[in-house]
């Protein structure tokens, strides 16, 4: 699955435009320890979070992370969303709580 | 100049997890014992306790600096250090806007009581101090500045509420007057596997919550007079 899929199945809010809409999805990783996200998010997650420091689009670049979702109706800094647009990756939004949105999103991941 | 020892991050009985043996006089006696000449008092999100503090350390002879332990909305520690009542006051109205109203439950937090040197009741905070306030680290720094304060995070290596633990790495461009550190690391280590960081000046202050902690580690400031003046003189010739 795409990250383009995925924003319209689970009809989110895309901040950024089209940049790293086409990467695939592997999995996806629930965290708000950007410290934590470091250590055990892997490369093609998904990153759900509720934190919008302009750190999250630097951790989600040094892990090749497929896109990072804000939960609970979330909007990035405005210098995080510099970042993602730079880095090419997704920035995108939900008005769903983390385990409602992991929920959904592991649903689609593992039918 | 003079060589002033500094612990620049001290918890009172007002914290709901400091001591109950945390009041004016314990932590002013405890100061003169350890040879400090400047502490800070530092709960969190509160700044209610540190007028009596200073009030008991001027007598004393230990140079008292105001000050709060703030949790930002990422819910890392940082530390804010003023020099007037006036100051004092408007961080004490920063804090108490963006604090949310969750009544405290004093059997399950602690006490939030605030005393004076007879350990008589001045004051009760009524909100959670332990929240997280409504506000960004970067939203925090700028306010700190705003007001003329000292912005420093606290024990950035700590893998609790720390910049590290919460942010991953520290942000260009923060703009942090020092960096701290816990009592638990030792500074050159720190640096020598954070080589990005050596243009920070790093300090080190005990975050007592407990009288025996007071000075357990401390930094040695130079400066004209002990105070805020001097402190921030030091921390800004770090940086040139």
């Amino acid at each position: 699955m795409t990250v383009k899929e995925m924003t319209d199945a689970l009809n989110l809010r895309a901040f950024t435009a089209e940049e790293g809409m086409e990467k695939t999805i592997e999995g996806g990783y629930t965290s708000d320890l950007l410290s934590d996200v470091m250590g055990y998010a892997d490369a093609g997650f998904v990153w759900v979070t509720l934190q919008t420091h302009k750190n999250i689009m630097a951790i989600a670049s040094l892990k090749e992370l497929a896109a990072v979702v804000l939960v609970k109706g979330l909007i990035p800094d405005q210098d995080t969303l510099t970042l993602a647009r730079q880095e090419g990756i997704a920035l995108l939004g939900t008005s769903e709580q983390a385990f409602e949105f992991s929920g959904r999103l592991y649903r689609m991941l593992h039918p | 100049m003079i060589c002033v020892k500094a612990d620049l991050h001290i918890h009172t009985f007002l914290s709901p997890c400091g001591d109950m043996g945390m009041t004016p006089l314990n932590i002013i006696q405890r100061a003169k014992k350890k040879g400090l000449g400047l502490i800070a008092v530092t709960d969190h999100n509160t700044t209610h306790q540190g007028p009596e503090v200073r009030r008991v350390g001027l007598r004393e002879g230990i140079c008292v600096l105001y000050g709060a332990e703030i949790t930002t909305r990422e819910e890392v520690h940082c530390l804010a250090y003023v020099e007037t009542e006036e100051q004092r006051e408007k961080l004490q109205e920063f804090l108490d806007t963006y604090l949310p109203r969750i009544p405290n439950e004093p059997e399950i937090f602690g006490y939030q009581f605030w005393v004076d040197e007879n350990e008589q009741v001045l004051g009760e905070a009524p909100y959670l101090l332990i929240s997280a306030i409504d506000r960004s680290i970067d939203q925090t720094a700028a306010f700190v500045r705003s007001i003329g304060g000292l912005f420093v995070p606290a024990h950035i290596e700590r893998p609790r509420n720390s910049l590290l633990s919460q942010l991953g790495f520290v942000p260009a461009g923060l703009p942090a007057d020092a960096l701290e550190l816990s009592r638990f690391s030792d500074p050159e280590t720190f640096l020598q596997k954070n080589p990005y960081l050596d243009s920070y000046m790093i300090i080190q202050s005990s975050d007592a919550h407990y009288p025996d902690d007071i000075g357990a580690v401390h930094t040695a400031f130079r400066m004209q007079e002990a105070g805020f003046e001097g402190l921030k003189n030091a921390m800004k010739r770090s940086h040139e």
